[in-house]
């Protein structure tokens, strides 16, 4: 009698081939995934603080919480575009995207500190 | 009738707020019985009710708007209360004038000139800076001085003199300068040679040739008549004296005015006025006899002139100009006063003008209707136009006046009238009767025939006594003036019947007053009262229960008497009032207050009223407000819908007094969380940055593609510096710099950036390329 395949393995082999996957990935989007979990994590306790406290200096709010949804979503197009695998970008070169990114979020940044208060 | 308008208006605005009424009322009647004009007694009253208000013309558009006006003008909160309770009054008020009204037109009080003239024009005329400011100004003065008899100051003299024989002996001056500079002459009597007049007379004589406008012929003609009076060496007779008149008389219209010259088509009374005082000089000026024709188209003329005459109600006649005409003369005054010197100067030329008499006795009523004026050329007017009708050759006015139209029946005063000309001097021998006695609201009176007594010495005619039956209250005398020499009655307008209205006033007797609270019909407690006299009296009642007042008003002669107020006021401790009228039958006053039906109207305010009785009018002299003491009411509660009584009147002085302070309160300040909260906080959000570098770490970052040779390596540094320098740069921001500063450095900044990173990306850029082709 074979045994059936419960969820748990199931979900269990999806976690091993994911990961095996993702390390085959090169570095620099590694560096720029590990970049996007960062952001992405610092807005979620901003969030989690304005829930404790309340949103009086709403503005404030916004302001941190943009800037860190704003960079995440800059370096997921950097990804983009700098991923080899992606034949749409195929002859943009990755220090061109990566000005970009920089010029961006200089941008990004001056909006926030203006907004910040 | 303006004058019991006044007295009864001013006597209810008086009586109704002041306490010690007894000693305004007595102020009231010996300010009538003094020497006033109707007009300054006028402005007296108003300025007890309502503050200053000058006068300077005459007429009352309407009695009824003024009273109207008085009352909403008065600063008495209880006064207009007592208007809405007493209605019955007012009502009875204007009843009474609207009788009186119907009854005569010309109940009105004249008054020769008196020393109110004379004072007024010493003030009027003070010339500025020792002189005046022009010859016809001048000329005014000095007429007006001459006419009341006021004696001229030598140094005014010397300087006019001066003026006046510059402006002869000047060749620059016209006809009208000339003329104003003889007026003056001709008052002061100045040293003029004889040839300058004579060089004058030459010019005004060709001015008479070249006239052409009214103004001209007057200015020459007049001048040359001045001459005539100044010198009698100079020859001023003027040879085409047909010729000038018919010229002048081209000018005139057929409704009675004159044109003031042929090309201009307004026209105005006061032409007609100087037209007639022109003709009248050249008659005079004549050097042949002039047709007589002439002169007796001429007399239609002022006939015709008169039919535009026009009517006050107190029978003053007067001529107005409807037209303003270019010489800027406007208004009845001065048009009146040119007909009236153009009509004596013509009369005295020539015998038989057919003017009657009671126009002319009009004429002087309506200057003497002015009282004082308050302008100086104004008073010229009436003073000049006054002095021509003393002595015309029409018919000279006689003015009946009353020194004191009040009589007081307890001081027994004796009526008296004074007869005499305009300006004040003594009548030709005459006796006056009274010929009739209107009381107030009748239309038919007892007729009499009393002659009056006259005193030689003081020169007034007095009524002996009073004629029966003439009891307090307001009357309308008629006289009529009887001279004693027939040949006078031509000469002399004394105007028929002339209707004064006279005021008799008295003490009223105030009898069996008593107060008493009655329960149902029953008489629970009775207390008698001694008006006018202190009375203290404590009641006490409860709404189921009645206070009665009763009282007998009886005059002088024992008849029943109805006073303008007989008023009841209940005051509450609070403030609030109420007032009742007392209802009369003959000569018995009494009310009832009832107060099972006045609690809604007392507002259901029980507690201590201080009652107080009102009994007034204008010929009571005792009139009184007294307290009569307190009731305590006891009224039930109110129910849940009454009324609330009125709010109480603000102090007016506290009204403007400092307000209570007003502490700003501030906005408050945001919950803002615990500070341990927020630093927890921001441990935590560095925490995913630890995080970062921790996995680059050991993701295994290294510097490997950092250029080594040196100058790429300087811009690689500076383009790290560039960014590190624009994120300090947005720090400062945020904690100091404004806008403009961060953006005018981030243009400098990115611009060197741009510049640096260009080099390194690109730099980098070629290195991976070699690497990959490699």
């Amino acid at each position: 009698m074979v045994k059936p395949a419960t969820t748990k393995d199931d979900a269990h082999a999806l976690f091993h081939s994911l990961r095996s996957a993702y390390s085959a990935t090169p570095t620099n989007l590694k560096i720029i995934d590990l970049y996007v979990v960062f952001a992405v994590f610092t807005a979620l306790i901003q969030v989690a603080y304005m829930a404790i406290v309340g949103s009086f200096p709403f503005n404030s709010f916004l302001s941190g919480v943009l800037s860190c949804v704003g960079t995440a979503v800059l370096a997921v197009c950097l990804r983009i575009q700098v991923n080899k695998e992606n034949k749409e970008f195929k002859d943009l070169p990755p220090e061109r995207a990566f000005a970009d990114f920089v010029l961006c979020n200089l941008v990004l940044h001056l909006v926030i500190m203006n907004f910040l208060g | 009738m303006r004058y019991m308008i006044i007295l009864s208006v001013a006597d209810l605005i008086v009586k109704s707020n002041i306490a010690n009424s007894q000693l305004f009322s007595s102020y009231l009647t010996s300010m009538l019985s003094k020497q006033h004009s109707g007009r300054r007694l006028f402005t007296v009253a108003l300025t007890l009710s309502a503050g200053a208000l000058t006068i300077s013309r005459f007429r009352i558009s309407s009695t009824a708007d003024q009273i109207r006006k008085i009352l909403f003008r008065s600063q008495f909160i209880e006064f207009d209360q007592l208007i809405e309770f007493g209605m019955a009054i007012k009502v009875g008020i204007v009843v009474v004038l609207l009788a009186v009204a119907s009854i005569c037109e010309a109940v009105a009080i004249f008054h020769p000139i008196s020393e109110s003239h004379l004072s007024a024009a010493l003030e009027l005329f003070s010339p500025v800076a020792g002189s005046f400011s022009s010859l016809e100004e001048a000329y005014e003065a000095l007429r007006t001085f001459e006419v009341l008899g006021i004696e001229k100051k030598p140094d005014i003299k010397d300087d006019t003199c001066n003026s006046v024989v510059d402006t002869l002996s000047s060749m620059s001056s016209n006809s009208r300068d000339l003329y104003h500079a003889l007026q003056v002459n001709g008052l002061l009597k100045c040293k003029t040679s004889k040839d300058a007049l004579t060089g004058i007379t030459s010019r005004l004589k060709d001015a008479v040739k070249d006239a052409t406008s009214l103004l001209d012929y007057y200015h020459s003609i007049g001048g040359l008549l001045l001459i005539k009076d100044q010198s009698s060496e100079v020859d001023v007779l003027l040879k085409n004296a047909d010729g000038i008149l018919r010229s002048i008389k081209a000018l005139s219209q057929s409704d009675g005015r004159w044109r003031y010259s042929a090309n201009n088509p307004e026209s105005s009374t006061y032409a007609a006025g100087l037209a007639f005082e022109t003709l009248s000089g050249v008659i005079q000026l004549a050097a042949s006899t002039i047709d007589e024709n002439l002169i007796g188209t001429l007399k239609k003329d002022i006939v015709k002139l008169f039919d535009s005459i026009e009517k006050y109600d107190d029978g003053s006649y007067y001529f107005d100009d409807k037209h303003i005409d270019s010489s800027g003369h406007q208004g009845p005054l001065s048009a009146t006063a040119a007909v009236v010197r153009g009509l004596t100067t013509f009369a005295s030329t020539s015998e038989s003008l057919n003017i009657p008499e009671d126009k002319i006795l009009g004429l002087a009523r309506f200057f003497l209707g002015i009282g004082v004026p308050g302008n100086s050329k104004d008073l010229y007017y009436q003073i000049d136009s006054l002095s021509h009708l003393e002595n015309n050759r029409v018919s000279v006015p006689l003015i009946l006046s009353i020194p004191a139209t009040v009589l007081s029946l307890t001081s027994k005063d004796k009526f008296k009238v004074k007869v005499n000309t305009v300006l004040g001097s003594i009548a030709p021998p005459l006796s006056v009767k009274l010929m009739q006695v209107f009381s107030s609201g009748s239309k038919d009176g007892s007729v009499l025939k009393q002659e009056l007594h006259f005193d030689p010495k003081e020169a007034i005619h007095m009524l002996d006594a009073l004629p029966e039956g003439v009891d307090i209250g307001e009357y309308v005398f008629a006289f009529e003036i009887v001279l004693s020499d027939p040949e006078h009655k031509r000469k002399f307008a004394t105007g028929g019947r002339t209707k004064v209205p006279v005021h008799v006033t008295g003490v009223v007797k105030v009898d069996d007053a008593k107060v008493a609270v009655l329960e149902g019909d029953i008489v629970e407690s009775e207390k008698k009262l001694d008006l006018p006299g202190k009375n203290d009296l404590a009641l006490s009642a409860n709404h189921l229960q009645k206070l009665h007042l009763s009282f007998l008003l009886t005059t002088p002669f024992g008849k029943p008497f109805k006073p303008h107020q007989a008023l009841l006021k209940l005051r509450h401790e609070t403030g609030v009032e109420h007032i009742f009228v007392v209802e009369n039958s003959g000569r018995h006053f009494e009310t009832t207050l009832d107060f099972l039906g006045l609690v809604d109207k007392f507002f259901y305010l029980s507690g201590q009223y201080d009652i107080e009785l009102t009994v007034g009018d204008a010929v009571m002299e005792n009139s009184f407000l007294q307290p009569l003491g307190s009731i305590e009411l006891d009224l039930p509660k109110a129910p849940e819908k009454a009324t609330q009584p009125p709010p109480q009147a603000v102090n007016p002085y506290l009204r403007y007094g400092p307000k209570a302070e007003i502490a700003h309160i501030f906005r408050a300040p945001e919950k803002r969380p615990p500070q341990e909260v927020s630093f927890a906080f921001l441990g935590l959000v560095l925490v995913p940055f630890l995080a970062f570098l921790v996995g680059l770490l050991r993701l295994g970052v290294n510097l490997k593609n950092f250029p080594t040779s040196t100058i790429p390596a300087a811009f690689a540094i500076l383009f790290h510096s560039g960014i590190a320098a624009v994120l300090l740069l947005y720090v400062l921001f945020w904690l100091k710099l404004d806008l403009f500063t961060t953006l005018k450095t981030l243009g400098l900044i990115g611009i060197f950036l741009m510049f640096v990173g260009h080099r390194t990306l690109s730099h980098l850029a070629s290195a991976s390329a070699k690497l990959k082709s490699a």
